[in-house]
């Protein structure tokens, strides 16, 4: 009697050990195994701890199912190193496809591919997560490091990405996201919110990147016109490091020293932004006509409606102006990039007697002493001279609706702001 | 008795849990079959692979390349209550309409020797498709050293391999069996639910040789028989509806030119390598590219289309498909790639697949390149 009570307690244990996770995942002899085995077998809901460590990593790890949170001891502590990684195993360092996802306090680096991909769930949230590619800038990096895409409920917090040879944060095709207090440096994009409606930027520090925060909406893809960004709050400095992507991505095309481009998404409110140093130019709200690139997309909105640009604080830059636009800014006005660029493209078919309706407007103001040009691209391309202007005056005002804040709720797993 | 009964559990148990060298099936995979031959679906040795009473070996057309293994494709279908086969049901295009209960099979092999014909297969690995009430699970065995068995092995992993290819040149390669949530990466083929991919009518609709070694042959003088795949089952109750063969879809073969054009045997290959997620609700949709064979959009097949999460993918070429510019292509050096960050497909492959990327190469040479500005 007295083994039969020694038993069912030693086989309570086991159960227990079972359900619960025994205890943090060490690093070992096999970490491909030992983390992709604790993913596979996860419970929905289970919490898989990692120990301090550096975990070698030969292959993808995978994650497909829901609510799970996988948390090392910090981001300078628990470490998944993937500079191992073999052909064949998958194109990201972890790859999830389950809702509510939490990945916190552990580093990710070295990728080959992208280095934490979250693709088509409800609910996702990064916080306190380093992704670096530790040599620095390189073009032949990863693209992405925190990579949400076509993911509803977004929260990237406390985080920092280095090296990236796309975009260090890329939000794509994703609907109610907050990416706020990251720190991203040494990426050619900082920031990259894509085809996305709904997100929250605030508190970040870019800096040191070719460009610092993207907001843009692209054609040929299944989730378009991205709109109702609120960019708030964040230091966007000294982002003039020379472009290192791979020819052919939208970012290799960026300016080295750009601060903020806004390109084709509607409906973006930028406030309270510290923008400083970027010698192409601190901010850019310009048309995708403007790039040049072509499309085939009768769905896809190129222009940029919607911009309420106030109470930044600009800061020195545009003294190297370089790229597209700046070739026509030196052609048609010469001198300095202003703080703030537009191309001047709205869409005729819109404009109501002649003038673009105010929901539509570029709305410029209270930004302390930042100046300002209008580019006309838009008599450019229809042939005619344009009338190049930095005169600010219609562009007071502001936007009659701004985006609302995002609210993940308390149900998405991803917390609340 | 119930003291007996509580040990026997806790030990269960234990072994369950043990963190050392963990069973491979723990969790929501600990109630399959660890060991493929558990499964029953072939008959004497394992690994001669001969079918079990109602287990039918197929091929396809067109099939996903895989580092050039062999493979040995075989379904069960369930029986009812009477003793009749649940039959699959014809679909003109996606995979048949399964019965909850099918398995399907895909071992993985290699000859020593390519120029040996008949030279006896190494399995590495047999996949296991299995539809369960609630949907298709993905199930990978791996095969022990002596050819015995292969046991479920959820982690996938890498396996060291050698053969001599059909230049008689030795290949050293490092394969990688693909662990169950990397099973769902391709098959959830809508994005939602996973799938079977090579079980449809238009890869099915083919003559498949059946002989004695197979398992179907059951005459007294050691021939074989050759009978159009589609046709036999129809005949043999597998499978309910559908035309006959000749009325039915029917993929090329990518390799014979006698079974299609340039374009239709190009196409065909991209479905079956890449449409699994690059289609319109598959994983590879948040690309904008989609390359099933069953539409002509230019720019959903990649034509003048911008990359978008390409990353250092691009190699430095600014479209997916230039007309006439294979070289120009992104699609081209991704195929040509074995860059984890670059190559596609991103996993089931590790070698370059020369041959196919010829046939690519030279769809794109072919292609019309736009006249408009």
């Amino acid at each position: 009697m007295k083994r039969n009570i020694l038993c069912t307690a030693v086989c309570l244990l086991a159960l227990v050990a079972c359900a619960e996770q025994d205890g943090p995942l060490h690093p070992g002899d096999n970490d491909q195994r030992t983390l992709q085995e604790a993913l596979l077998v996860a419970e929905p809901g289970a919490v898989i701890e990692l120990a301090a460590g550096r975990f070698e990593l030969d292959a993808t790890l995978s994650l497909d199912v829901e609510g799970v949170t996988l948390r090392g001891q910090g981001m300078d502590e628990t470490i998944l190193d993937f500079a191992g990684q073999a052909p064949g195993t998958g194109g990201e360092g972890v790859l999830v496809t389950a809702n509510d996802f939490t990945v916190e306090s552990l580093a990710v680096e070295n990728t080959l591919g992208d280095g934490i991909k979250v693709e088509g769930t409800t609910g996702a949230a990064f916080r306190s997560v380093r992704v670096e590619w530790t040599n620095g800038p390189d073009t032949n990096n990863g693209a992405y490091g925190l990579y949400p895409v076509q993911v509803t409920n977004v929260l990237i917090e406390d985080s920092q990405v280095r090296g990236a040879s796309d975009a260090g944060i890329y939000v794509g095709q994703s609907a109610n996201v907050v990416v706020r207090r990251n720190e991203v440096w040494e990426n050619v994009a900082g920031i990259e919110i894509e085809n996305t409606t709904g997100a929250d930027v605030y508190e970040n520090r870019a800096h040191g990147n070719t460009g610092g925060l993207l907001v843009f909406s692209l054609p040929e893809l299944p989730v378009k016109d991205g709109r109702d960004a609120r960019v708030y709050d964040n230091d966007i400095v000294d982002n003039n490091l020379p472009n290192f992507g791979k020819e052919g991505a939208i970012v290799s095309t960026i300016p080295a020293g750009s601060g903020v481009i806004v390109m084709a998404s509607d409906n973006v409110e930028l406030f309270g932004n510290r923008i400083h140093n970027h010698q192409n130019s601190n901010l850019a709200v310009i048309s995708y006509l403007s790039t040049g690139r072509t499309y085939n997309d009768p769905g896809y909105d190129p222009y940029t409606e919607g911009v309420y640009v106030h109470d930044n604080e600009f800061v020195g830059g545009g003294d190297m102006p370089n790229g597209p636009f700046a070739d026509a800014f030196v052609a048609l006005a010469g001198g300095a990039f202003p703080d703030i660029v537009w191309d001047g493209v709205v869409n005729p078919d819109k404009l109501v007697d002649g003038a673009v309706p105010d929901e539509l407007r570029l709305y410029v103001e209270n930004n302390g002493d930042a100046d300002f040009v209008n580019l006309d691209l838009g008599s450019v391309f229809a042939g005619e001279e344009p009338s190049v202007t930095t005169d600010l005056g219609p562009h007071r005002g502001s936007l009659p609706a701004v985006p609302q804040p995002v609210d993940l709720g308390a149900a998405t797993g991803a917390g609340g702001p | 008795m119930r003291a007996l009964l509580v040990p026997a559990v806790a030990l269960l148990a234990v072994a369950g849990c043990s963190s050392g060298d963990s069973p491979p099936g723990r969790g929501p995979f600990a109630h399959y079959p660890q060991t493929l031959s558990a499964w029953g679906l072939f008959a004497g040795e394992l690994s001669a692979h001969r079918p079990a009473p109602g287990v039918e070996p197929y091929d396809l057309n067109t099939p996903l390349f895989s580092d050039y293994a062999l493979k040995l494709r075989f379904v069960r279908l369930p029986v009812g209550p009477g003793g009749t086969v649940e039959p699959a049901l014809y679909r003109e295009s996606g995979p048949f309409g399964f019965p909850v209960g099918t398995v399907i099979a895909k071992t993985f092999a290699y000859p020593a020797d390519y120029r040996v014909a008949e030279a006896r297969l190494r399995p590495l690995e047999t996949r296991l498709l299995v539809h369960e009430p609630d949907g298709w699970v993905g199930l990978p065995y791996i095969w022990n050293e002596d050819l015995t068995e292969a046991e479920l092995a959820i982690v996938g992993g890498p396996l060291d391999v050698t053969w001599i290819d059909g230049t008689g040149a030795r290949i050293e390669h490092t394969y990688q069996v693909p662990n169950a949530n990397q099973c769902k990466t391709c098959h959830r083929t809508d994005g939602e639910r996973v799938l079977p991919i090579g079980p449809q009518a238009a890869q099915l609709n083919r003559p498949f040789r059946y002989t004695e070694a197979n398992g179907v042959y059951t005459g007294a003088d050691g021939s074989t028989f050759e009978e159009n795949q589609l046709e036999r089952w129809q005949r043999i109750g597998f499978l309910e509806g559908g035309p006959p063969a000749d009325e039915a879809p029917r993929a090329p073969v990518w390799n014979l030119a006698a079974t299609g054009t340039l374009n239709d045997r190009a196409r065909t290959w991209l479905d079956i390598n890449c449409a699994h997620c690059h289609n319109l609700t598959g994983s590879g949709r948040t690309s904008g590219l989609d390359l099933r064979a069953e539409h002509d959009d230019r720019t959903r097949l990649g034509v003048y289309k911008h990359p978008v999460a390409a990353g250092q993918g691009t190699g430095d070429r600014l479209y997916g498909v230039v007309p006439g510019r294979p070289d120009d292509s992104i699609l081209v050096y991704r195929i040509e790639s074995v860059h984890p960050g670059v190559m596609m497909p991103e996993i089931g492959r590790g070698l370059v697949d020369t041959e196919a990327v010829a046939l690519i190469r030279e769809w794109i040479q072919a292609m019309e390149p736009r006249t408009e500005a």
